[in-house]
């Protein structure tokens, strides 16, 4: 429908075209920026122009006493969001296909799953680190800092399984049960491998929330910093081009992250078309 | 032995309820618990008193911030919602080939899963008094000297979070659009319907649930910020939960907690006044 009957595209294709371009570089423009100036010289600030390129802001960031602790955090992070990636992907999946029938207390459920998204994160963040001072535990990111970002993760993991499972055709599981399969081998053998891309989906967004939390780990993350909050630090006593450094370096993990996430979803896609054209 | 359905929906919904419940759910109870308990230099001390709430409604302060979060929320969801319309009718309704929509479509996203803290900071370069920004305006020759209020200024905050939280509204309004019939569509040109009116008779009403979502998206992060706020605007402007957060950093906890109570129940009557003007159900369900 975008073009009209003499083949030529409407005028207001060229208008939403340029809203969407200047979109576009308002969401890359200024992070494009601050890569650049991460390859600052020695002698070089915050803003252009660059004076020379080095690594110097680099180095920098992995000589400890410099910056803070960078490196400690960021292995910290690493390990959090893998953890926090894997429990979401596990527990959604169960949790969706537990979702697909009516049972008492799924209105409760779904409910506690969007109040814990649209809660401000520091609320979550504030109760967790009384609620822990009230047992007299000590706040810790492997226990509270995973338990508040889970709160963050699950409940997107879950919206994307339900999208992933509502466009998921019954049949398939149908057409096993009348061959004899049992509920273990329908799931394993049918369910989750047509569920496979979205479930990666899930992981995605599981180690990305998780690896950039902030509002929600600032207060249960106990005397040891994650990356975020050591980025945190940074903005309030860093004024070097190291800070965009550190940018640099979370944002190409990110990348990478994302890359594999989409690659492998997409190798998927394209074999099995392959393998539904062969048949 | 046969397990009946609700159960074996109840062990796999399980994990997800004890953990919600858990890190969530007795949390929130926690601090509206704490929200009555009284405290001194070092502890907080269980008891029930209603000052934390009689000092939060008896101050002018609380009034100023809530205007504030109010004013950058509304500012920032006619932007974020004029933005995710246009980008999300474009993407819809102007790109045939779907390997380029959805390429276009993860264009956009892509930035999501990046580190808001850093894309925050990325403005800083951008719109300083010898920023990129300013040199571009001088060079134009359209301003003679730096203009001072772009960086550290309410404009920087609204700025960071169009572009923090615009995707938040391109989502939503990108799925409930793409689920819109396009026969539905060709039948109002063929019955003479003009451009704009198709985008405010059928493309609007049929996308009112994917803006609903959006808004509730934007309006709750926007509410629950502090970093942004404390960031970009130099500590000129505050928001609530700026001034909560500096309530725990001197360990003021219960008052602090009342004030979460306060800012959630605001948030809550927000979020209940858009689901009732828009079911969202229907969103979510399908």
């Amino acid at each position: 429908m975008q073009t009209t009957a003499s083949g030529k595209r409407p005028w207001t294709f060229y208008v939403l075209a340029l809203i969407f371009t200047l979109f576009v570089i308002f969401l890359y423009g200024p992070m494009t920026v601050i890569y650049i100036l991460s390859f600052q010289g020695p002698e070089g600030g915050l803003t252009f122009p660059m004076r020379g390129v080095s690594t110097q802001w680099f180095h920098e960031l992995v000589e400890p006493g410099r910056s803070g602790d960078i490196a400690g955090s960021f292995q910290r992070s690493m390990l959090l969001a893998a953890v926090a990636s894997v429990l979401t992907v596990l527990i959604c999946i169960s949790a969706g296909l537990g979702f697909r029938r009516r049972f008492p207390g799924a209105g409760f459920v779904f409910y506690l799953v969007v109040a814990s998204l649209v809660m401000p994160g520091i609320f979550v963040g504030l109760g967790i680190s009384l609620g822990f001072q009230l047992m007299g535990l000590e706040t810790d990111w492997r226990i509270s800092g995973l338990g508040a970002q889970l709160t963050w993760t699950l409940p997107f993991g879950l919206l994307v399984m339900f999208a992933v499972i509502g466009r998921f055709n019954r049949s398939f599981e149908e057409a096993a049960r009348d061959l004899g399969a049992t509920a273990w081998q329908r799931t394993r053998e049918v369910t989750l491998p047509i569920l496979l891309p979205g479930i990666i989906g899930v992981a995605l967004f599981g180690f990305t929330l998780s690896y950039d939390e902030f509002a929600r780990t600032v207060l249960t993350a106990g005397t040891e910093n994650t990356l975020p909050l050591e980025i945190w630090a940074m903005t309030t006593n860093v004024t070097s081009p190291a800070l965009f450094a550190v940018g640099t370096v979370t944002t190409i993990i990110s990348f990478v992250v994302i890359g594999a996430a989409l690659g492998s979803i997409a190798l998927i896609q394209r074999r099995r078309g392959r393998n539904v054209a062969s048949h | 032995m046969k397990l009946s359905p609700a159960l074996i929906s109840w062990l796999q919904v399980g994990p997800l309820a004890l953990i919600l419940i858990v890190f969530f759910g007795l949390p929130v109870l926690v601090v509206v618990a704490a929200s009555f308990f009284d405290y001194d230099h070092m502890t907080v001390i269980p008891t029930f008193i209603l000052d934390n709430y009689q000092d939060l409604f008896s101050s002018d302060v609380t009034l100023r911030l809530y205007l504030s979060s109010l004013k950058f929320a509304a500012i920032v969801w006619v932007i974020t919602l004029l933005i995710g319309f246009f980008v999300s009718y474009f993407l819809v309704f102007h790109i045939d080939s779907l390997l380029i929509k959805i390429g276009l479509f993860l264009l956009c996203s892509v930035p999501f899963w990046t580190s808001n803290i850093i894309r925050m900071i990325s403005w800083i370069p951008f719109l300083g008094r010898n920023g990129i920004f300013n040199q571009m305006l001088q060079d134009a020759h359209i301003t003679s000297q730096p203009l001072e209020f772009l960086l550290f200024s309410d404009f920087a905050v609204v700025v960071a979070y169009v572009h923090l939280f615009t995707l938040f509204m391109v989502v939503p309004i990108f799925n409930s659009m793409a689920r819109i019939d396009t026969r539905l569509i060709e039948a109002a040109k063929d019955a003479g319907a003009s451009r704009f009116a198709i985008m405010r008779e059928i493309v609007l009403p049929l996308s009112k649930s994917g803006i609903a979502l959006g808004t509730i998206f934007v309006v709750t992060q926007v509410m629950g910020d502090f970093f942004v706020v404390k960031v970009m605007s130099g500590g000129q402007s505050a928001s609530v939960v700026s001034a909560l957060s500096n309530q725990i950093q001197q360990l003021e906890y219960p008052p602090a907690a009342a004030s979460a109570v306060i800012l959630v129940i605001v948030v809550v009557l927000m979020v209940a006044a858009i689901l009732r003007i828009v079911d969202v159900r229907k969103e979510l369900a399908s």
